[in-house]
């Protein structure tokens, strides 16, 4: 269970994330949707403290986050409990497939270099990607790349995975394969918290859809709810604009 | 004018060579030493602890600001008189300890840049999986800096190498200490000077080929 209280984020006088509140059940998955700008990727950033809240309670599983006293260890903590699959892929640039996916296993997680290599490489059959394994970032396309990213997230076992924008910067080509795998990332029930612009996916993927507008939540309800019955004003000329 | 003494030169070649070793020496330990210091002080600059960070800076701005035959006889000469434990340091180690702080200072400012530049998002991804700072710098951000920063650490190897003939002063002989010798000995000053320096640019040339070959393999690192 995964719950966030009152979560605030501002930089400098500008109050991007207004006290947010938003439960996640395990296994859940979660489509974030809203217009450019009002803080869908900052609120996937405070979950793991890539951006640092100003106040607000994270709480996963059996960790408690107060954002106002957190200390070195809760923001480890946390980054320790989540995942995050990154806009631009964000692959290790020195490291090969097989040694991005298997990093963490060894630094942070401790396996032994023979089982996280074990490991690394059944994520990488998982992804379609065995072939690739000794190749570098910049040797791979757009799509494998975000592949790569999505496993290296996948072998983490983490508690709440985080897309943000997964398929955004992707040529259309690619664009199917990566959600693809992020079904089947979802059939495992991953909890999962993605926001995306792919609708369709969305009302494919997900258990329950938010629509952020301006720093808050503004509705919240499972997607042929959301998409089919809108009830705030924004949500509704929001879904007009996307749907021209 | 007389002619040069080819026959002397052709005689001082060998005597010459025979210093390499003390000068390649030198310059290898204070360049193991240097680039060790410099990891520390560069990632401290980016770091940036409380109150290191102001000695750190002093420290950069001092041996940067400062010539490097200065700082030599600093420690060679001054030192001992204010630290009188040291009563003499032995001209070796006063050389490579100035060639140490100096060049560490250099050095630190380079791999300091090449840290900078290393994308953000390579930092924020070592975050996102859960890795300790030191497990961030050590794994994916230094070596990422190290393929920058390489070549021009090179050139600063070549310019330590150079800056070993200053050892002389401390009375270390070396390859311009033994070439002083020669020279003082036989009153053919450019004889004794011109091989000298044919030596160092031969040694920095064949340096510098490995520079390029070094540059052109870096260049396909990563790219497989
Ligand atoms: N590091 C930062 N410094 C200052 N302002 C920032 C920073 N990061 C984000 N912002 C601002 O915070 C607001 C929310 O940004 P955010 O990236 O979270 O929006 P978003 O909903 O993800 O938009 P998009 O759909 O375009 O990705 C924007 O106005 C942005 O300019
Ligand atoms: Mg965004």
């Amino acid at each position: 269970m995964i719950s966030i209280r009152g979560l605030t984020k501002r930089f400098d006088a500008t109050t991007v994330l207004n006290a947010i509140d938003l439960d996640i059940a395990d296994g859940e998955r979660v489509v974030i949707i809203g217009p450019s700008g009002t803080g869908k990727s900052t609120l996937l950033r405070c979950l793991n403290f890539l951006d640092r809240p100003q106040s607000g309670q994270i709480r996963i599983g059996d960790l408690h986050v107060n954002a106002e006293k957190a200390t070195k260890a809760d923001i480890l903590s946390l980054q320790r409990s989540t995942a995050f699959v990154f806009q631009n892929y964000a692959l290790f640039a020195n490291k090969t497939a097989k040694e991005n996916i298997m990093e963490a296993l060894v630094t942070v997680q401790k396996i032994p270099e023979a089982e996280a290599e074990q490991r690394a490489l059944s994520v990488l059959a998982e992804t379609g990607l065995s072939d690739k394994a000794d190749s570098y970032p910049t040797s791979l396309s757009g799509g494998q790349q975000q592949r790569v990213g999505i496993g290296r997230a996948m072998a983490l076992q983490s508690d709440l995975m985080l897309f943000d924008e997964p398929t955004s910067a992707l040529d259309p080509e690619w664009v199917s394969e990566v959600l693809d795998l992020m079904r089947r990332v979802a059939e495992r029930k991953q909890t999962m918290l993605i926001v995306t612009h792919e609708m369709q996916f969305a009302k494919e993927i997900a258990d329950r859809v938010v629509f952020m507008d301006e720093g808050r939540i503004v509705e919240s309800a499972p997607p042929d709810e959301l998409f089919g019955a809108p009830k705030d004003e924004r949500l509704k000329s929001f879904l007009r604009r996307i749907n021209k | 004018m007389q002619g040069l003494d080819l026959y002397y030169m052709l005689e001082l070649v060998p005597v010459i060579l025979g210093y390499v070793p003390i000068t390649i020496g030198i310059a290898a330990a204070s360049m193991v030493l240097a680039l060790a210091l410099a990891v520390l002080l560069a990632v401290e600059r980016v770091v940036k602890v409380p109150v290191l960070d102001w000695f750190v800076v002093f420290f950069i701005s001092f041996f940067r600001g400062t010539p490097l035959l200065v700082q030599l006889f600093l420690f060679y000469y001054g030192l001992p008189q204010v630290l009188s434990f040291l009563t003499q340091i032995n001209g070796v180690t006063a050389a490579i300890l100035g060639l140490t702080l100096h060049f560490s200072a250099y050095m630190a400012e380079s791999i300091r840049a090449a840290i900078t530049g290393v994308d953000r998002s390579q930092w924020e991804a070592a975050h996102s999986v859960g890795m300790t700072q030191a497990q961030m710098m050590r794994r994916i951000i230094l070596p990422q800096a190290a393929r920058v920063a390489s070549p021009t650490l090179v050139n600063y190897f070549i310019d330590m190498i150079k800056g070993t003939s200053l050892a002389f002063t401390l009375g270390v002989t070396e390859m311009m200490g033994a070439a002083q010798k020669e020279a003082a000995s036989s009153f053919l000053y450019f004889e004794a000077f011109l091989v000298v320096a044919v030596i160092y640019w031969i040694m920095v040339e064949i340096l510098s080929q490995g520079q390029k070959r070094l540059e052109t393999s870096l260049n396909k690192a990563y790219a497989r």
